[in-house]
């Protein structure tokens, strides 16, 4: 039985993170910092530009672009994605993925039936 | 594995002969994992799978709102002279400060520093309740003026609004709150009088977090008493611009006062005058679905903070009571990353609700 215990304690080791109490990876506060001053300026920014910038089409591109930086910024380190494992990041992003899936079929089909509402209210 | 447990107190044996400084080694690691590093990967893993799905689950939500907007961008474009930008704005940036302050939290856990983490946590409870505060008062300013769901919408552009400053519905959504508050600093006073020091200091936090959300009160209904003037300004000229929408865009403007309110007016009259074309349902039964989609994602979305607030409760005790060590903080880790997720859906919804111009 220690065989076995020793064999798995080994076996964590072959993570690269060393023995059991070295996998915690506490964030530097020049990054927590420097993320949070980021987030501020850039919600400053879209505010700006929605008030003052004449954007027209791309006013919606610009601030879903700014808000997905925003997202980026607080996955990577306040979430920790910067550090943590490859699979957990996986994992998380697939949900993205199938959310686009989602929203383009769900797009799509309201292309097709647009004509149809716009029929209905003229009625 | 009827063995598991001699493996595991054999392991942690092992371990303690490793670390022997470390007196109680694998206090809280349970039966069934082997070691503190597995156990946290396995909860991390699980947090992140919840994590997707409460993106699939807001993912119905901001596909509704995507379809109606592409379908009819002019409700969307009205509806943004309803919402309060520097409020938002504000709620933005409490968020993301207890975004800041929880990974502090989880950062102080992960060197083994409880105080930190327990005053980080704290701060990351107010500011949840102080979002919770404005939000109510913009709510209840929202449903003073019938700006309501569906087919409760029964907003008038021409009657004078001539509300209280103090809501009705303000009042009801602070009793829960004042009760609480109430409740906790009894538990606090009682407790630390009898010298159990631990759950009064609980008690005693939590009722700074209630007033938390009284603080958020006061700075919406001071936000809103200093735009009160210019808002009654804006309802006497309403129905003027709304007149004078229909026969000419008015250019020249007695806009002495409250230059922008007058603006927003004239935006309104005007989508007004434009909008029954012909090819679209009324503006305003339009604008009952807007805020339904409004009510459904904000409201989903405060009931992830009032969550958030019950399970941070959890760890500021947890805190208080000094169980984190380096190689066992996974439940503020796992917290932190649900609490972040709130922040994440609120980065989208800020300029998707507030930002539309």
């Amino acid at each position: 039985m220690a065989q076995h215990a020793t064999t798995t304690h080994a076996a964590s080791d072959d993570h690269g993170h060393g023995h059991g109490e070295h996998f915690a990876h506490p964030a530097p506060v020049w990054v927590l910092l420097g993320t949070f001053g980021a987030l501020i300026f850039l919600t400053i920014l879209t505010v700006f530009i929605a008030d003052n910038v004449e954007l027209g089409s791309f006013e919606l591109l610009v601030s879903m672009g700014i808000a997905t930086v925003k997202a980026v910024l607080v996955g990577a380190f306040f979430m920790h994605m910067f550090w943590d494992k490859g699979f957990n990041v996986l994992v998380f992003l697939s949900s993205l993925l199938f959310f686009a899936l989602f929203i383009g079929f769900a797009l799509m089909d309201s292309y097709e039936t647009l004509p149809n509402v716009s029929d209905y209210y003229k009625r | 594995m009827a063995t598991t447990n001699v493996v595991r107190d054999e392991y942690s044996e092992l371990v303690d002969l490793e670390h022997s400084h470390d007196h109680e080694h694998g206090q809280f690691i349970a039966h069934h994992f082997h070691s503190a590093e597995q156990q946290f990967d396995s909860g991390k893993l699980g947090i992140w799978l919840f994590l997707v799905t409460e993106v699939l689950f807001f993912g119905g939500l901001f596909v509704a709102y995507i379809i109606y907007r592409y379908n009819r961008p002019d409700v969307f474009i009205d509806a943004h002279h309803h919402l309060d930008t520097l409020l938002g704005g504000l709620n933005t940036i409490v968020l993301l400060f207890s975004s800041l302050t929880m990974a502090w939290g989880v950062r102080a856990a992960q060197l083994g520093d409880n105080r930190t983490t327990a005053i980080s946590v704290l701060a990351t409870m107010v500011c949840a309740a102080l979002f919770l505060g404005v939000k109510a008062v913009e709510y209840s300013h929202k449903w003073d003026l019938g700006l309501l769901p569906g087919n409760l919408f029964s907003y008038d552009p021409l009657a004078k609004h001539d509300h209280a400053l103090i809501s009705n519905y303000l009042v009801m959504l602070c009793v829960p709150f004042g009760v609480l508050l109430l409740g906790f600093l009894l538990g606090a006073i009682l407790n630390l009088n009898t010298g159990k020091k631990l759950i009064g200091q609980f008690y005693g936090g939590m009722a700074i977090t209630m007033l938390g959300y009284f603080a958020g009160v006061g700075v919406g209904v001071l936000w809103m008493a200093t735009m009160t003037p210019k808002h009654d300004s804006h309802d006497d000229h309403h129905a003027a611009v709304v007149v004078a929408a229909d026969a000419v865009r008015p250019v020249v403007f007695s806009a002495d006062d409250a230059a922008p309110k007058v603006e927003t007016a004239v935006v309104d009259g005007a989508a007004a005058a434009e909008a029954p074309a012909g090819s679209t349902a009324p503006l305003d039964k339009s604008l009952g679905v807007f805020f339904s989609i409004y009510y459904c994602m904000t409201g989903l979305h405060a009931v992830h903070i009032i969550a958030g607030i019950a399970a941070l409760a959890w760890i500021f005790y947890r805190s208080l009571a000094a169980q984190w060590r380096p190689d066992y903080f996974g439940p503020v880790d796992f917290v932190g990353l649900y609490w972040h997720l709130v922040d994440l859906i609120w980065i989208y919804l800020f300029p998707l609700m507030y930002l539309i111009r």
